[in-house]
């Protein structure tokens, strides 16, 4: 028995999109009831929640954990640790660990770790081909039971086009959901800047935006051809999301998102070959930042994730083109998609949707919404609260972050998982 | 404390990535690429040039600036030219000169670039002049070296070759003069992969150059180069019409692995500047190249070899030229904070 009572919080309505003072009521891991107490409620631990918002618990689309298999550069029980901080209760690991998730085995570790660390609920996408070398099917009936929520063939490439038909036409059947990273392999092979102005006064290579459009409109035919169920992650390209668009508009059941920072940085960020802006897909130009924004604001963006990939500093340390991609991005994911609600791209309510309810949908899970029978899920933050990242006080043990020193409002106080209170601030 | 709060770079400059260039006095610390230089700083490498090319017609081609400074050839690529004329200027400016490859050696024994530096930094010099194959080495060199020691880029992979296109313009000028306003410069060939050419544009341009022009094929142009300040073209007699300056790019045979290109005899049909293709240029006009030259592939023996051709003396003012820049950065007054740390 653990009841819990989270008083006085505001609450935001996305049906009239307004703001009320309710109460949360939690037992055995669910909430019970919002607004009036039930019958016989006895709180053992109240969270007064005044002038703070309550939003359901943060769903991560895609977040590196870096265990097993890169250890040395972060692991579950930091990882999930830091993402509790956040205010994210759910993520989503893809499968490009080491060993790579194409056994029941590693979902199991991955899951009995992630319990262990008794933070972040952790789900898995298993692999789309075996050892996501793109030559054979993985056993994907059997990840599914074992309890991954989809399968990804992450941003390895399957080369051959029929296996790829054929394994989006197994994933149908066996009704499980694909999850694609579109890369044009050929195309952004040595690649590791945006093909525009900023890497050809740089001298990097570029990755063109056909890496992205190829990938994807080779992933529609087959997706229509097969019916599988699929969602594309990490759109960095204005015409990446035009084809996301008019597959929309012809009535395909698919969904897209995309990693905050590519909403707040672009190539110029690189100019002064900043390796902590060095990412896969990699920032382009402003007009496609621009164009991401407005995808977010017309809903052909259903999600936004932090794509987190903590590094140890060695990895950013060498010239621009010879660091490691990526950015440690679990404790900006709110405070950046907050400043989307500051610059008046998107409500409030929107913009935490886009954060729980609709990724969690996206991933089939339970979770993402503050109702009666769902998982106490949930994330406190205080809207007004300012404050500075300074990314050495980051939790995540990767530090590679290119928003050291900006100014964020909003920040996570509490933390519930599973009707347990895991964090406080 | 800068407030961040707004987006912490300019949408238009940038990370003011040529700042850490100069030190608090506005003078050259280091000299990592010319993006970013002011016309006086170029004018003042050149005119410096000047007169030490007065000192290298001399019998006694030695004066003592640099008397017991120690320059460290840190070449991560190999390079003969180059380095020999960088040994040469240090020589003649009298400093200590040390010859690294790391090619051969740390690198391939696993060793990080941070790790070779600051074994290097033990040895107490002065400079390190670098030669790598990822673009921004230098940058990244310079950001991570200790505040007394000078970086002078001799190429970072096909991002900059600043000496190169220093002594480009400096054969420029000795042939046309000192204003570039009424020029029309050509630079034919593999644009996409020369850090020689992307140096060179902006030299130009921050020299007011009235007409910067590239020729290429398509496959060969990198993408938006326009923005650099160039007009692009894909034919070469269109291209080099009326030019007062060609400058030819060294084409390199791998390129026919990568499908950029389908054969050096198509190439040369194409893009080669033959006698006759030179006709289209100003009658004045001055061929250069940074060499090594393939003929017969860019460029024909008789233009090489050809009145036209100043190809040796840009090898030549390659001297004069590094131990200016060597002599400005290594030469200047220390900084105030720098004389504490001392």
């Amino acid at each position: 028995m653990n009841r819990l009572l989270v008083s006085n919080g505001l609450i935001l309505d996305p049906v009239t999109a307004s703001v009320k003072t309710s109460d949360v009521y939690i037992a055995d891991g669910n909430i019970v009831a919002i607004d009036h107490r039930p019958e016989g409620f006895e709180a053992e631990q109240t969270i007064d929640a005044s002038g703070l918002i309550i939003s359901p618990g943060l769903v991560d689309l895609c977040a590196r954990l870096r265990e097993p298999g890169l250890e040395f550069k972060a692991d579950i029980h930091s990882e999930v640790t830091a993402a509790a901080s956040a205010g994210i209760t759910t993520l989503c690991c893809p499968p490009d660990t080491n060993p790579v998730i194409d056994e029941p085995a590693v979902v199991e570790l991955i899951h009995r770790k992630a319990a262990t660390a008794a933070h972040t609920n952790v789900v898995t996408l298993g692999a789309l081909t075996r050892r996501l070398e793109g030559q054979l099917l993985s056993e994907m009936s059997t990840l599914h039971a074992a309890g991954c929520v989809g399968v990804s063939n992450s941003r390895k490439p399957v080369a051959n086009t029929l296996i790829l038909r054929r394994a989006y036409s197994y994933a149908a059947n066996c009704g499980i959901t694909v999850f694609i990273e579109p890369d044009e392999h050929w195309l952004s092979m040595g690649g590791c800047a945006h093909d525009g102005s900023v890497a050809t006064r740089l001298g990097l290579n570029g990755i063109p935006v056909s890496a992205e459009t190829v990938a994807i409109s080779r992933a529609l035919e087959l997706i229509l051809e097969t019916g599988v169920k699929a969602h594309f992650g990490r759109l960095s390209s204005a015409h990446g999301v035009e084809l996301i668009r008019r597959a929309k508009e012809r009535g395909m059941e698919i969904t897209a998102d995309v990693s905050a920072h590519q909403l707040f940085l672009n190539e110029m960020d690189i100019n002064s070959f900043n390796s902590m802006c060095h990412v896969l897909p990699p920032l382009r130009s402003q007009r496609d930042m621009e164009a991401l924004r407005q995808a977010v604001k017309d809903g052909v963006i259903d999600a936004i994730c932090s794509d987190h990939q903590p590094h140890e500093p060695d990895a950013k340390q060498a010239p621009f083109a010879s660091t490691q991609p990526g950015i440690s991005s679990l404790e900006t994911l709110l405070a950046l998609t907050l400043r989307l609600v500051h610059e008046q791209v998107v409500p409030t309510y929107t913009a935490l949707s886009l954060l729980s309810t609709q990724p969690a949908a996206i991933l089939g899970l339970n979770t993402g919404v503050l109702a009666a029978d769902r998982p106490a899920d949930i994330c406190i933050y205080d809207p007004d609260q300012d404050w500075q990242l300074d990314a050495s006080g980051m939790l995540s043990r990767g530090k590679n972050t290119p928003f050291e020193g900006w100014n964020f409002q909003g920040k996570v106080r509490y933390t519930i998982i599973g009707g347990t209170l895991v964090h406080t601030a | 404390m800068v407030n961040k709060s707004t987006r912490p770079t300019d949408p238009l400059i940038g990370n003011d990535s040529w700042n850490i260039q100069l030190d608090s006095n506005g003078r050259l610390k280091h000299f990592l690429t010319i993006e970013g230089l002011g016309s006086e700083i170029l004018t003042n490498i050149l005119d410096t040039a000047e007169s030490f090319a007065n000192v290298n017609e001399q019998r006694v081609k030695k004066v003592p600036l640099l008397r017991g400074k120690t320059i460290v050839n840190l070449f991560f690529e190999a390079s003969t030219r180059t380095r020999t004329t960088f040994e040469l200027a240090a020589k003649r400016l009298s400093a200590d000169i040390l010859n690294i490859n790391i090619s051969t050696s740390a690198t391939s024994k696993g060793e990080s670039l941070l790790d070779t530096l600051q074994n290097l930094q033990a040895m107490l010099c002065d400079m390190f002049i670098v030669r790598h194959s990822d673009s921004g080495a230098a940058h990244f060199i310079a950001g991570n070296v200790a505040p007394h020691i000078s970086v002078i880029n001799a190429g970072d992979g096909r991002h900059a070759h600043p000496t190169q296109a220093m002594l480009d313009m400096f054969t420029i000028r000795r042939n046309k003069g000192k204003d570039f306003g009424q020029l029309r410069v050509a630079i034919v060939g593999d644009l996409l992969h020369s850090r020689v050419a992307r140096s060179q544009i902006h030299a130009l341009n921050i020299l007011n150059t009235g007409d910067v022009r590239v020729i290429a094929p398509k496959t060969l142009i990198p993408t938006d180069i326009e923005d650099m300040g160039v007009s692009v073209f894909n034919d070469l007699e269109a291209g080099i019409k009326d030019a007062d300056v060609i400058i030819m790019l060294r084409l390199q045979k791998e390129r026919m692995q990568g499908a950029f290109l389908p054969s050096e005899h198509e190439y040369y049909s194409q893009y080669g500047l033959t006698e006759e293709r030179l006709r289209t240029a100003k009658d004045d006009a001055i061929v250069m190249h940074p060499g090594p030259i393939n003929r017969g592939v860019e460029i024909e023996s008789r233009v090489a070899d050809g009145e036209r051709s100043v190809i040796l003396d840009q090898v030549k003012y390659g001297i004069s030229v590094r131990m200016a820049i060597m002599s400005m950065v290594l030469g200047r007054e220390p900084e105030h904070d720098e004389t504490e740390a001392n």
